[in-house]
């Protein structure tokens, strides 16, 4: 029976070939901008590590001094001091942790012919391999005993293993950089994070780095770091200056995994317990005031989907919903103006439920279409937001759960944009109709 | 014109006219808060930021070597800018306006005090950052000579550094002191140590996007001199391609071992600094214009099934008596009902998307001059979407009431 609604669907729109385009135009246009906006945000707020996102947790301090009103804080700094990280990791409360900051290195390639050049670097400690699922290639991390000696070794990514040796094996050699070298023990596979949330200060999407080393070394050898940092006070002329183990400064982040949600009521209280220590040695002076969040909660604290692609996706379901009134409206006349036709088909036995279903299946073709066409939309719209200088912009692509998507939209917008029309238009009472023709 | 006769057909026609009303609010609603947005985006866009901008290159280096003497790297790197042809000034700067550093400090009035009154952005001098950039000191002076340090020994200097004077944007001494002069007085930066405000610059914008000050034109600029190898030359607007290779060449030939990272002249920085907004805007006019035209086919599709449906009763009307112009303003007064009762609902509905708006995005409300300018914007769409369906009415013949059907 389907067939036969169709076809008749297909003589329906031949004959209204004006208001059938438009209808179909008019849902394209809706539903490619919702695509459009909705592979954005899905792609922005996805979860950068399902496996392991709800056992990862983000632990935050309030180290600052009183001074300012404290009332007007109400949230923990966003980073470890140097001091709290290192005495965090010393006690090693969790299943697995590390502390790490970001940092930028001057790599010399050997040999001296071809040209320095900056890569983007990772200071941090042994676990931070285990607890990421980080994709070594060759080779292995480092050890907690590497940590501890500051031992001159590093883990490098692919694209640079490449850059400098070529298809030569990496591991065992040594990367030069400005401050001195360092051993090479493990090639990193690519590792695409998006967002990269383990540290939310620096570029959150696309990029990567390519160096990772001990943070005990590049302190060793005074790396610079790279990075959002806030102080309260003044460092009192250490020649580390702000990044000495002392120095009122947050900018490390730290992350710990933890097995259970009871383990992480503890590991709370573990925090809790080490701010009221640390307050009652003098060192913390506001109220106890700490956070645990996972990888979703602290995506979400630092609104990593940007204002403006939230906004556009409501603008564009909003456009969406008009584009359905609308289509609504114009199934309604296409409708009812064929009254007469009804009128006939139900005096020749066609039930209600028939005319109902047929008029459902004349939208759902109108939807198809429109779905057909609102992927072409919502191509040129993500190649559109691909042109943009944003760094999450390359990352707008199709695939091909947006592909079934787009065209489960556009049928159940069509269909939901039927109901009405072909509820009204199986009331037509035949009798009427064919007196008044 | 008698409403009566259009109001009782309307509500015979409910499902109809329900849908159209419902979509001309929606659309009022969201073309009101998009046009807004658009209006709150451009205003930003256009602002001013008190520095020279068509006159000005960037470029920003960075030393190789790890242990240089960065302050002899300054002085050498600036007597090689200051030589290429065309330059007209170099000054040595911390950040810049559309840059991506931004530094700030929290300013206290008074020593010790328990919070800051606001938090602004600093800007570095090492001598020239006035004359280059292109600020005016409106009231006071400007720094004397021997007010001038290295900024990285002050760094290593000891517990408490002094900074003996500073100069206010006009924003920022307003903020501070209003309603008096803020040269004389002393402000609280570094320590407890004051720094005294010698002088006001009219205009000069912070570097940041959105909401990293309370106002982004709250900014103040200190006597120290910074050695971050990055370097601000000013130079004719339309030298400025040339100055920008001459000087990346002056720079590699004082000190090859460095890597370079921005080049580029401020207008391009502007111009990048704001891309953002710009896409944003175009999707809103985008959406606008779809929306109305959407909105428009709604009409025009509706009105042309009300006249076919009518075809007989407009033909018994005209037959009685009825001209072709009534007729017309029959069907333009239908449109101009439901297209008010639709603004009405969509002024509602735009005010409560407003709401949301403020607390998400930190928008202002919607100025009550929106209302009248899309109103009037929906009833000239709606007029001249019903114009075609109405004058097929108009041509209805009388015969037709004498055919059956």
């Amino acid at each position: 029976m389907l067939g036969y609604y169709l076809q008749l669907a297909l003589r329906s729109f031949r004959r209204n070939k004006v208001l059938t385009t438009l209808m179909v135009v008019t849902i394209g246009i809706g539903i490619g901008a919702a695509m459009t906006t909705l592979t954005l945000y899905q792609v922005l707020s996805g979860d950068p590590i399902p496996e392991k996102s709800a056992r990862l947790f983000y632990p935050r301090l309030e180290p600052r001094t009183l001074g300012r009103d404290v009332s007007l804080d109400p949230e923990p700094m966003e980073q470890l001091t140097r001091f709290d990280a290192e005495e965090l990791l010393r006690q090693k409360r969790g299943k697995r942790q590390a502390m790490m900051s970001a940092g930028s290195l001057t790599v010399l390639p050997e040999g001296g012919a071809a040209q320095p050049f900056r890569a983007p670097a990772r200071y941090t400690s042994a676990d931070f391999f285990a607890m990421f699922d980080a994709p070594l290639r060759a080779g292995h991390a480092w050890s907690a005993d590497d940590d501890l000696s500051r031992a001159r070794v590093a883990v490098i990514g692919t694209k640079l293993a490449e850059k400098l040796f070529g298809d030569a094996d990496p591991v065992g050699r040594e990367i030069h950089i400005a401050q001195g070298a360092l051993r090479i023990i493990g090639v990193m596979d690519e590792w695409k994070l998006n967002p990269r949330f383990y540290d939310l200060s620096n570029r959150r999407f696309g990029g990567g780095e390519q160096v990772f080393l001990p943070f005990s070394t590049s302190r060793d050898m005074r790396l610079p770091t790279q990075g959002s940092m806030n102080c309260w006070g003044n460092s009192n002329g250490d020649p580390e200056g702000a990044r000495s183990l002392n120095a009122p400064c947050a900018w490390l982040q730290y992350w710990v995994e933890l097995e259970s949600p009871e383990q992480a009521a503890d590991y709370r209280k573990y925090l809790a317990d080490y701010s009221d220590q640390q307050r009652a040695a003098g060192r913390f002076e506001r109220p106890t005031n700490v956070r645990l969040d996972n990888v979703m909660g602290w995506l979400d604290y630092n609104r990593v989907v940007p204002n403006d692609v939230r906004m556009q996706m409501w603008l564009a379901f909003g456009f969406l919903l008009v584009c359905l009134l609308n289509t609504v409206g114009l199934l309604l006349a296409k409708f009812l103006r064929r009254s007469g036709e009804i009128g006939v088909r139900r005096a020749l036995g066609a039930a209600r439920g028939d005319i109902f279903r047929q008029c459902l299946a004349e939208a759902g073709a109108i939807g198809l279409a429109g779905g057909l066409l609102g992927l072409g939309f919502a191509a040129l719209g993500l190649w559109l937001i691909r042109q943009q200088p944003d760094d999450y912009a390359r990352l707008a692509q199709m695939d091909v759960s947006t592909l079934l998507l787009t065209f489960a939209l556009a049928l159940a917008a069509s269909l939901l944009a039927g109901v009405l029309p072909a509820w009204r238009a199986m009331q037509v009472p035949p009798a009427l109709q064919l007196k008044s023709q | 014109m008698e409403i009566r006769p259009i109001l009782s057909v309307l509500l015979r026609h409910k499902t109809a006219a329900a849908l159209i009303v419902l979509e001309i609010a929606l659309s009022c609603a969201i073309i009101c808060n998009a046009i807004f947005v658009i209006g709150h985006r451009t205003g930003e866009m256009r602002r001013d930021s008190g520095v020279a901008e068509d006159e000005l290159v960037h470029i920003s280096t960075s030393s190789l070597q790890p242990d240089i003497n960065r302050d002899a790297m300054r002085r050498e790197d600036i007597a090689a800018l200051a030589a290429v042809p065309g330059v007209k000034s170099v000054t040595s700067v911390n950040q810049l306006p559309y840059g991506d550093n931004v530094w700030a400090s929290g300013i206290n009035l008074r020593p010790g005090q328990a919070e800051s009154v606001v938090t602004a952005s600093n800007y570095m001098d090492d001598g020239r950052l006035l004359p280059t950039l292109g600020l005016r000191v409106v009231e006071g002076r400007g720094f004397t000579p021997d007010e001038y340090q290295d900024h990285d020994a002050l760094e290593t200097a000891g517990p408490t550094p002094q900074v003996p004077a500073v100069l206010l944007s006009r924003s920022l001494a307003a903020r501070l002191f209003p309603g008096r002069s803020a040269v004389g007085q002393d402000i609280y930066v570094w320590g407890d140590k004051p720094s005294r405000v010698v002088g006001v610059v009219d205009r000069l914008l912070a570097p940041g996007r959105g909401r990293t000050f309370e106002d982004s034109f709250q900014t103040m600029i200190f006597p120290l001199w910074v050695s971050n190898g990055s370097y601000v030359l000013r130079t004719d607007p339309e030298r400025r391609g040339e100055v920008l290779k001459a000087a990346m060449a002056a720079l590699n030939r004082a000190d090859p071992n460095r890597i370079i990272g921005t080049q580029s002249t401020v207008s391009e920085m502007r111009r990048d600094f704001y891309s953002r907004d710009r896409a944003v805007i175009w999707l809103l006019v985008s959406v606008c214009v779809a929306l109305l035209a959407v909105t428009a086919f709604g009409i025009v599709g509706l009105a042309s099934f009300w006249v076919q449906q009518r075809t007989r009763q407009i033909g018994i009307r005209r037959a009685l008596g009825a001209t072709r112009a009534q007729i017309l303003r029959y069907f333009q007064a239908e449109n101009f009902v439901l297209t008010s009762t639709g603004i009405v609902l969509g002024v509602l509905l735009a005010y409560t998307l407003n709401l949301t708006l403020m607390r998400q995005y930190e928008l202002p409300r919607l100025p009550l001059a929106y209302i009248p300018a899309s109103a009037l914007l929906l009833w000239l769409l709606g007029q001249l979407a019903v114009l075609g369906p109405a004058r097929r009415a108009a041509s209805i013949p009388p015969a037709v009431a004498t055919r059956s059907a």
